[in-house]
């Protein structure tokens, strides 16, 4: 069976490259690991390395073609037993073979979009002519929306399944919103729209820099795709007696909560630190500040700060001082941010919203405090604005207000950290070698070890504890 | 005081009734008020009434021509108080079946005019209050006039004719479709102003009743929401058949004598000229019924005369919700129980999504009937579709020819690029009961792969719907 080579992407963007010079001839046999030729754009150059066996039996695009769209046809590979001059180029180059009508092949050829940013030239394991699927080892090797497969049925409808084919959107990574779950096309438009949902996520961290690295992840493992689906309602429903459960529907923010957050736990990998603030400063302070806030006219105070108001704006001026730790993970780099911005859980009847609290380095406590009321009671409305709760570098979660002493929180893609924040409580600490009362509360920071290593971790959560318990230095 | 109700339903129409029955189902205490007659105007003064009026006509003109079809029928003659009487005898069985439904339902009629005076707020219901009504008498079993509060109030007060002013129907001479419905005797001349459904639907009967027709539209389309192809077919059909059909013309005027109206014409092209007839019937479409029930003193945010819903029924003071003609085109009875049902299953906190509206479809029950659903082949150009267009005429159809029906179209409109069904129009005989087809399909979002797939009985009026997909694709069988 004879492989294509399709022309390569560089990046997630690129459209088209020139092709600088092939580095073996039409008759040479290669072998996986091979370089093919030399693809440059205006910003790289970058080797095509083989991943399968073969002869170069045709090459359909000469050196020092320019401008050689992504995906098409470049040469042909014969197999090996295959006669190298039985290859025919297909009449209507790459573009008929994404017609072949196995699933697999079609993954395979979504895996060579653009917005797929693979490294390797795309294989389409089919005869140009669509004719039959291999079988065997390039089977193993085959990438793309195969998991969803793998795991069971996704149901879709007819046309979302044609506009996520002709998308190259992985269905099994779209939540769907049909009866049943069943996906239809607003879901696939939403998760073109949202960028997500692409067959083939990126494999390659850094591109430019170690081609051979990159292509050697060509192929990524089908796990990448979408995220292992746990039991089926139907195997939950098996261990327990009929009638001893009501069936709850999730609605859209039970799925984004349960989608977003098992992502978090399967890409970013956490590590967590753990200190303890004294309070006793703080909430002197706080008494102070609260005695002294101005009335309106109608007798209430301007502002009434709560514990919670002064660890947002702590985390926020820790991230200014630890600008390396303000930055978020975006596959092929990191994002730094010369802001703070502080996201805050806000449980709602049925879910939670993390509102961000922008600029919270520059914003003084009542301006915090009193933002944090006006997004807590329009989350519990369900009226906050997505772009009010979109972004952000960390979150605060604070289950103080439970009595809880000490827990770990999820990271809120694409956040880099969270902190989540027990409750302030009379403990007995050691000062100068004897036992002494202190109000304590206990925190602890989630890092996304991709942006932030052990000890940039340690720095921010230092930095915020030295500005609990200095609170001073929160007032200029 | 009564007990508070979970869900009290302004309205006995489509919408209204078939959300109480919805709540009801649902373990709601329900409650529906309406001030004339169980069903709306639907089932007493519309959608039902005209179809037992045009079988009637359909009837009368088969049998007219009889011998087409190697029959004889001599003398064949009508009766309109019987034609009147058959049809409102259609309309008081059903509307005794809506008020068997309610009961069983354990629905409470409450009887009389309704007036919002306060929204539900925090543990507080909302509160209703219903005064007398002259309009009708109670059937049995209804709660009298009085104060009523209910958790959930929904706003479900229909639509009425529109009246251009100058031209207000005076019940004698200038009818809507309540006179229209109940005529003494068969016009033998008559004006149509307006050629939207219930406009074609009296020009269809009154003319294969005998009289004299003449249609007067301002657009320069028959049928205006109707795909421009299909309604031109059905012009020709309706001119064949001897109705006056003037576009793009505009009634400025109407005169009144003892017998007779004249209307003044204006046409595009600044000409004017003059009509007589015995009757003109105003048939401009129809306004939500939004007045009188408290909505402005409850803040409810309206527009345009509609009331303004997030597509679920809510409207923006809680505790009040809208369903049906008073939230919005289109003003059709399906459109308005299947909002019903949302609106309750949305306050149930089921999973509830708002209906699409571009797959709600249209039926006109004229002479030949007409049906459809989405787009027009020109709202789908508008909307930057590359579109790919099936067309299969009733002339290539066995069953059609066997029905003596030959003349028709079924015309599916494809987007080239998904192959997504973006629009289905039909114009022919029985088309108003195949529609259906292509609404489920547009609704499972199937392509033209799966409706090719599909396979259609033989042999039936239905297989035009698989010769059009077919034909879009370059692959009909029977042209």
């Amino acid at each position: 069976m004879p492989i294509n080579v399709l022309m390569p992407a560089l990046s997630p963007t690129m459209e088209k490259g020139n092709l600088a010079k092939w580095l073996k001839k039409e008759g040479d046999a290669v072998k996986s690991g091979d370089v093919l030729a030399e693809i440059e754009t205006d910003k790289a150059t970058m080797e095509v390395e083989a991943i399968d066996e073969g002869v170069l039996a045709k090459i359909l695009v000469a050196e020092g073609t320019a401008d050689v769209p992504v995906n098409d046809l470049i040469a042909i590979i014969a197999a090996d037993g295959e006669d190298p001059a039985s290859v025919q180029a297909p009449g209507g180059g790459a573009a008929e073979a994404p017609k072949a009508e196995s699933s697999k092949a079609e993954a395979t050829a979504e895996n060579a979009t653009p917005g797929g940013g693979t490294m390797s030239y795309a294989r389409v394991n089919e005869a140009p002519d669509g004719a039959k699927p291999t079988g065997g080892k390039s089977e193993g090797a085959s990438p793309g929306a195969a998991p969803s497969n793998e795991v069971g049925r996704v149901f879709a409808s007819p046309l979302a399944r044609r506009i996520a084919k002709q998308e190259g959107v992985d269905l099994g990574a779209v939540t769907g919103s049909g009866p049943r779950g069943r996906v239809i096309e607003r879901d696939v438009r939403a998760a073109l729209a949202a960028g997500t949902g692409k067959a083939a996520p990126a494999a390659a961290p850094k591109p430019v820099e170690t081609p051979q690295a990159a292509s050697a992840q060509a192929a990524p493992p089908p796990a990448k795709a979408a995220p292992p689906a746990g039991l089926s309602a139907d195997q939950v429903r098996g261990f327990y007696a009929k009638g001893t459960y009501e069936e709850v529907p999730l609605d859209g923010m039970r799925k984004t909560i349960a989608k977003r957050l098992t992502e978090a736990m399967q890409l970013a990998p956490h590590f967590y630190l753990t200190v303890d603030c004294e309070l006793d400063a703080l909430m002197a302070l706080r008494e102070q500040l609260n005695t002294s806030a101005g009335k309106t006219k109608d007798g209430k105070p301007l502002f009434k700060l709560s514990v919670n108001d002064f660890v947002i704006k702590a985390m926020g001026l820790a991230l200014m001082r630890v600008p390396a730790a303000n930055a978020v993970w975006a596959e092929d780099r990191i994002l730094r941010f010369d802001n703070a911005e502080v996201g805050v859980a806000v449980a709602i009847d049925g879910g939670l919203y993390t509102p961000v609290i922008r600029r919270a380095d520059q914003k003084t406590l009542s301006t915090i405090s009193n933002e944090m009321k006006d997004f807590a009671a329009r989350a519990r409305a369900k009226k906050l604005k997505p772009e009010e709760y979109q972004g952000g570098v960390t979150s605060v979660s604070n289950l103080g207000m439970f009595g809880i002493k000490h827990f770990t929180a999820v990271i809120n893609p694409p956040q880099s950290s969270i902190l989540a924040v027990g409750a302030g409580e009379k403990r007995i600490v050691v000062r100068d070698g004897a036992p002494a009362v202190a109000q304590v509360m206990t925190t602890t920071l989630s890092c996304d070890h991709r942006v932030l290593d052990g000890a940039l971790g340690a720095e921010l959560i230092s930095a915020f504890k030295a500005l609990i318990e200095n609170p001073m230095g929160m007032l200029v | 005081m009564a007990d508070t109700y979970d869900i009290l339903i302004i309205g006995a129409g489509p919408g209204g009734y078939v959300a109480a029955i919805r709540a009801a189902q649902l373990g709601f205490k329900t409650a529906v008020v309406d001030r004339e007659h169980l069903g709306g105007i639907c089932l007493n003064w519309g959608c039902i009434p005209t179809k037992a009026l045009l079988r009637t006509a359909e009837i009368y003109h088969y049998m007219q021509h009889a011998s087409d079809y190697g029959l004889s029928a001599e003398k064949v003659g009508f009766d309109t108080a019987a034609i009147v009487k058959r049809s409102r005898g259609v309309s008081t069985r059903l509307n005794g079946g809506v008020g068997m439904l309610l009961k069983k339902n354990k629905v409470d009629v409450i009887w009389g005019e309704a007036t919002i005076t306060a929204a539900a707020k925090g543990n507080q219901p909302g509160q209703v209050t219903v005064k007398e009504t002259t309009r009708a008498p109670a059937p049995k079993g209804a709660l009298a006039a009085g104060a009523y509060s209910a958790k959930h109030i929904i706003v479900a007060t229909g639509a009425r004719p529109r009246a251009i002013p100058g031209i207000e129907p005076d019940k004698k001479q200038i009818w809507t479709y309540y006179e229209a419905m109940v005529p003494e005797t068969m016009p033998k001349s008559l004006l149509v102003m307006g050629s939207g459904a219930i406009g074609i639907e009296f020009a269809s009967f009154y003319r294969t009743m005998g009289a004299e027709v003449t249609v007067i539209e301002l657009l320069p389309q028959i049928l205006p929401v109707e795909d421009a192809e299909i309604a031109g077919l059905a012009r020709k059909r309706f001119e064949k058949q001897g109705i006056k059909i003037l576009t793009g013309a505009k009634v400025t005027k109407v005169e009144k004598s003892a017998d007779a109206v004249t209307a003044t014409i204006e046409t595009g092209d600044g000409k004017s000229q003059h009509l007589t007839a015995e009757k003109l019937i105003s048939a401009v479409g129809v306004v939500g019924n939004i007045e009188g029930i408290g909505l402005e003193t409850l803040g409810v945010t309206i527009e345009r005369g509609i009331v303004v819903t997030d597509g679920l029924g809510r409207t923006n003071v809680p505790g009040v919700y809208a369903i049906g003609d008073v939230a919005g085109p289109p003003m059709l009875a399906h459109k308005a129980e299947h909002e019903g049902v949302l609106c309750v299953e949305t306050i149930k906190g089921l999973h509830t999504h708002a209906m699409d509206k571009a797959k709600i479809p249209g039926c006109t029950y004229c002479q030949p009937q007409i049906a459809s659903v989405g787009l027009t082949e020109a709202k789908a150009k508008e909307q930057g579709f590359a579109v790919k267009v099936g067309r299969f005429p009733f002339a290539g159809n066995g069953k059609a020819i066997a029905l003596g029906e030959p003349d028709g179209l079924v015309k599916t409109i494809f987007d080239a690029k998904t192959g997504q069904l973006l629009g289905a129009h039909m114009v022919g005989a029985e088309v108003t009961e195949l529609i259906q087809g292509y609404v489920v399909a547009m609704n499972l979002e199937t392509t033209e792969e799966d409706l090719m797939h599909t396979v259609f009985p033989h042999p039936t009026l239905s297989e035009m719907m698989h010769e059009s997909v077919l034909d879009a694709y370059g692959k009909v069988i029977h042209t």
